[in-house]
This record gives C-alpha cells, structure tokens and sequence, in this order.
C-alpha cells in the first residue's frame, strides 16, 4: 500500500513516474499537423504538442475548447468595479462630511475608483487563471517526455499509450515526417 | 531515424533580413545578448549609477533641510517634483501603447521592440513613484495616501483627484508588471534551453516550468489577449487621471477640459521618443540590427509624428480658446506664459513639440538613424519643459492674488534629484536589459514565415 505512505505520496507528488509513450520530433509546422491529424483519426485524443510558438494551424487541428481563462477575468473584473463601489461608498457613509451641500457619496468621482479596481482586479485574476490552467493544473507536465529544442525551433508531439501500441504510433508519426521518433 | 527532407541551406547574406532570420536564428541572436556586454555597456550602466548616486545625496539634503530647499515660494508648491512625476507616467505610456494597443490591432512590427517599450514602462513608473513620496515634505508619512482610517475614524477623500491618481498609477504599476512578467515566460523557457551554468538555473526557476505544450499556450495566448484588452483602456485612463491632478483645480492654464486627451497623446508623444531613445543603444551594444531594424525605427517615428501633430494642434487650441474665451484670467496666464519670465522654458517647448516633430513628415529623415536619436532627445526635452510649463509657470503667474506672487526658481536640489532620476531608470532598464531577453523571442518568431516541407524556412538548424 505504497499509497498511504506519506513519503511515497509525496515522491508522487514531485518526483511523479514517467508517463509510457511516444515523443516525436518535427522541424515542419505542417508535417506536425499532419501528424495531428492522423492521431485524432487513429484514436490518439490525448497527446501533447509542443510548440515554440503559438500556431492557429496547431489550435485547428487539435480543435481545443476555448481557454477558461476568460471566466476568470470576467468573475475578477466585476468583483474588481464592485469592490471599488463599496471601498468608496462605505468610506463616505462611515464618516459622512457635507461638504457644500452635495450627496456624501457622490457616484460620478467614484466612477474613476471603481473603474481602476474592475482593471486591476481583472488582470490580476486573468494571471491567476493563466498559473491555475497552465502551470499548477498540468499535474501530468512533469511526467510526459519533452526535448529542450521545442522552445527553440522544433514541433513534438508526445502520444501516450502502452508499450505493446508503441510500434503502430512510431509508425505513424514517421509517415507523418517526424525527424527523430523515440520512446519515453 | 526518419529524415523527410534534406536539411535546408544555411541563411545567405544576401536575402532580405526578413527572409533569412530563421527560428534558431532568432532564439541564439537574442540569447547572445546575456553574454558578455562588452565595455559601452559598463560605461552607460557607470554614468547611470552616478547619477542616481548624485539624486540620493541631493535627496539627503531634502530629507534634513525640508521643502525650502526646492525652492518653493507662495503660490509655486507644485514645481519640479510633480513636473519629473508626469515626465515619468508619460514616458510609461507608449510602452503600454506598443505592447496591449498594437497587440489588439495586430500590428505585426511590434514584436521586436515591445519588450523593450515595456521594461521602460515598468521602470518609468517606478520612477515617477517615487516622486509624489519626494514632493510631499514629511516623506515618512508617505503611508497616509493609502486606503484606510486615521486615528479619529476619517478616510480618504474619494473625491479628490489625488487619490484616483493613486489608485491609477497602483493599477498601472501592478498591471505593466505582471504584463512584462507573463510575456517573458515563454522568451525565459527559450533562453533556458540555450544558456548553461548559473544562467541555467535562475532561468529554470523563473520559466515558472514552461514547455511550450499545447495547453499551456492555449492558456498563455487566452489570457494575453484579455490583459492587453484591460490594459488598453487603463493606459488612456491613467494619464486622464493625471491631467485631472491639474484640470479639476481652477488654476489658468490647468483647468481646461482639453486636458485628457491633451495629456494622453504627450504623453505617448514622449513615451515613443524615450523607445527610440533606448532602442539605438541596444540595437549597438547587443548587436540586434538584424531584428530591430529601420522599418521599426520608421514606424516608430510615423507613431511620433502622429502623437507630436496631436500635440501641436492641442498647443494651438489651448491658446487659442483662453484669448477666445474673453477671461481676462486665462489671457493674462498664457501671456505670461509666452512672454513673462519663463518665456525660455515655453519656447522650448514650443520648438521641440510644436515645430520639431514636422521634420518626420520627410522619409529620409525618419529612415535616418541617427536624425531620429537627435530628435528623440530633444522631443524628451520638450516634453519635460512643457509639464514645467503648464505646473510651475502656471502657478507662478497665478493672476488672482498677485501681489502675493514671489519669484519661483528651481534649484541645485531639483536639477540633481531628477538627473538621480534619470540614473535610477537607466540603471534599472540597463540590468534589465542584460540580464533577461530584451527582444521577444517567441513574437518575433511568430512573425516569420513558419518552416513548412519543401521550403525549408524557419527551422533552419
């Protein structure tokens, strides 16, 4: 029961096993593609690309949902705007000075407040939305094969699947034209 | 080992610069400049630091000696300290313009220089910070700005200008960093997987374990989308904002409802001139004249000549409308404007914004490398007179109480708290500069034609 041993718990959590498979080395965008392609129709769903840029050709043909990142900056940009609302409006009432007559809290000069708070708490919960999914939600990141060229100047692609499957997922992303193939 | 094509012919000297920069090409052209700098770097870094050495002794007198020592006489409390505050906001803002702006409306030529806009922005409203701490006499009350009750239950006035301006210049201070921060991610991750030694490891803690895989990109690109659409409307807010510190008192000269769009269009004015200023030392130190070239030398000029038009026209209706308008206040303020005794500080200013940014209507002069370094120095120095004009002069021809009016001079305190000023931004931008990729690795690649079979391009080894 190597699970509840908290020592090997917490090996798994920062030394975790490799994850079997196949990483595949492209130099050519669409060659990568390609590859992309014949994965999804082989049955292949769960494979990892890498890129050293952005590409929409690659966002096509993996036919990614969008980015829940926008729910994040929408929840912190309307927290934002009404934290603003009450900062402003709740400092004025706790302690109300009349001055010349006009409302204590006067909304239009708060306007600038509440403004600033939508700005500042959006971005700040846009890169909390982009640490959360990118960065501390890929618990597998760490597990799958990768090669130091993908931030440089070549495309891989990593298809995890069992030893016994690798031969057939080898063969396809060499008729797909990846320059170097090899197991993890 | 599977080789589809035969590996592509190496880059030929003779193409065009844009068609022979390859992927490899780009990531090891803007490693190189974390090596060694070389003998120039040392020598701007020095000056940088001896200036900013000169500012905090001119500081210490400040601290001891108090507020006298600006200079200040009734009615002139707003002098040099907020002239180098909005200096500074404004050199941020084309920084913010160039990466989020031109990001939206996908203006491809921006990649190889918005980093650098960027890092400027950071370091320029650090700088100008710190002047609102210096102006305000008992620096070690700074802390009663922020947000929470005194001692008998009273807040902060939420009516003022000064405080939307600090919450303006916090959003935009917090919002240029975690934006230069999220872009350099990728460029780290790049770097990291070129570098060896101590480099190695500070970039493998600082790429925060980026691989470049497929998710990790469809977050990244969601997310830059959605900061620089929040960072496009807060660059035009923030220095609104500070033209209200001025426009909401009913000072000649400040309260004028031009002075929003008056002060967004200066201060991108600036902000673009202090690009050009930056970019032909990197270009020369870290020989980067195959990705920074004249083109994005031009295009930053035709951003100059737009904003400067802007701004002269700006000159124009602001003394236009105070003679048009019939107050005898407001004509008597810009009288002494042009004609009083800081006629030399209006003049300047009038030159360097009003009739030296016509000079890039002309191509060879916006092509011209050195013209436009000439021009950018010189249109910073404009814009710095024209915020001493419009604060200090302003007051100091105050027309309501005139019999109360002393001279205002600035003084040895002034002049060597913002030459520190200029020291403390170069020093933080040179730093930045060498030790973290100056030029996006990964934009700049994004604009290259991607390596595809049968062409060869791009992933040239």
């Amino acid at each position: 029961m190597t699970a509840l041993n908290p020592v090997a718990v917490l090996k798994g959590i920062f030394h975790p096993p490799p994850t079997p498979g196949v990483l595949g080395v492209f130099a050519h965008l669409d060659a990568t593609v390609e590859a992309i392609g014949r994965l999804k129709a082989g049955g292949y769903q769960d494979c990892t690309v890498y890129s050293p840029i952005p590409r929409h050709e690659l966002e096509d043909a993996l036919a990614q949902r969008v980015s829940p990142v926008r729910m994040f900056t929408l929840i912190g940009g309307i927290a934002g705007c009404a934290i603003g609302a009450w900062l402003t409006l709740y400092m004025s009432y706790d302690w109300p000075i009349v001055v010349g007559g006009k409302p204590v809290g006067s909304v239009p000069p708060y306007v600038v407040i509440m403004f600033e708070m939508t700005i500042l708490f959006g971005a700040l919960t846009t890169i909390l939305g982009i640490l959360f999914n990118a960065l501390f939600a890929a618990r597998r990141l760490g597990t799958v094969a990768w090669d130091p060229r993908f931030t440089n100047d070549k495309f891989g692609i990593f298809v995890p699947c069992e030893p016994k499957a690798a031969a057939a997922v080898e063969q396809l992303l060499r008729a797909s034209g990846a320059e170097e193939v090899r197991r993890a | 080992m599977a080789q589809t094509t035969a590996p592509p012919p190496p880059p030929s000297p003779t193409q065009a610069p844009a068609t022979r920069l390859t992927y490899d090409f780009v990531t090891r052209a803007i490693a190189q400049t974390l090596g060694h700098p070389g003998k120039g770097y040392f020598a701007l870094l020095g000056s940088a630091v001896t200036l900013l050495a000169i500012g905090i002794i001119c500081l210490l007198f400040l601290l001891r000696y108090g507020l006298g020592l600006a200079g200040y006489s009734h009615p002139v409390y707003w002098a040099v300290y907020i002239t180098c505050f909005v200096f500074w906001v404004g050199i941020a803002h084309s920084g913010t313009l160039i990466s989020a702006i031109l990001f939206l409306f996908r203006s491809g030529w921006r990649t190889a220089i918005y980093r650098t806009a960027e890092a400027m922005t950071v370091f320029a409203v650090m700088t100008a910070a710190l002047f609102p701490l210096i102006h305000i006499g008992r620096q070690w009350y700074f802390y009663w700005t922020l947000p929470y009750p005194n001692e008998r239950g009273l807040w902060p006035n939420f009516k003022s200008p000064l405080i939307w301006d600090e919450f303006a210049i916090g959003t935009y201070f917090t919002v240029s960093t975690v934006f230069l921060i999220m872009g350099l991610i990728p460029d780290i991750a790049a770097v990291r997987d070129v570098v060896t030694g101590w480099r190695r490891r500070l970039y493998s803690l600082t790429a925060l374990g980026w691989r470049g895989t497929n998710e990790q990109w469809r977050h990244y690109t969601r997310g830059y989308l959605y900061l620089a659409a929040l960072a496009t409307p807060l660059v035009l807010s923030v220095h609104s904002v500070v033209s209200w510190d001025f426009a909401m008192a009913i000072v000649p000269g400040w309260h004028a409802t031009l002075f929003a769009p008056y002060f967004v269009a200066g201060a991108i004015y600036s902000g673009v001139a202090m690009v050009i200023t930056l970019l032909v030392p990197i270009r020369k130190l870290f020989h980067l004249a195959d990705i920074i070239t004249v083109h994005h030398f031009e295009n930053l000029a035709k951003l100059c000549l737009l904003t400067g038009m802007i701004v002269s026209y700006s000159y124009v209706t602001e003394n236009f409308v105070a003679w048009f308008s019939g107050n005898p206040h407001e004509r008597a303020a810009f009288w002494y404007r042009a004609f009083g005794p800081f006629w030399w500080a209006s003049w300047t200013m009038n030159i360097c914004n009003g009739i030296l940014p016509w000079l890039l209507w002309v191509k060879r002069v916006r092509t011209n490398i050195v013209a436009l370094f000439v021009i950018s120095i010189f249109v910073n120095i404009g814009m710095w007179f024209e915020r001493f004009v419009i604060i200090a002069v302003s007051l100091a021809g105050e027309p309501f109480e005139r019999w109360s009016n002393a001279g205002y001079n600035p003084t040895w305190a002034d002049w060597g708290i913002m030459a520190g000023s200029f020291g403390w931004f170069f020093m933080w931008f040179l730093l930045f500069a060498k030790n973290f990729p100056a030029v996006s690795i990964s934009e700049v690649k994004e604009v290259l034609a991607p390596p595809r079979r049968g062409r060869g391009r791009g992933g040239a080894a």
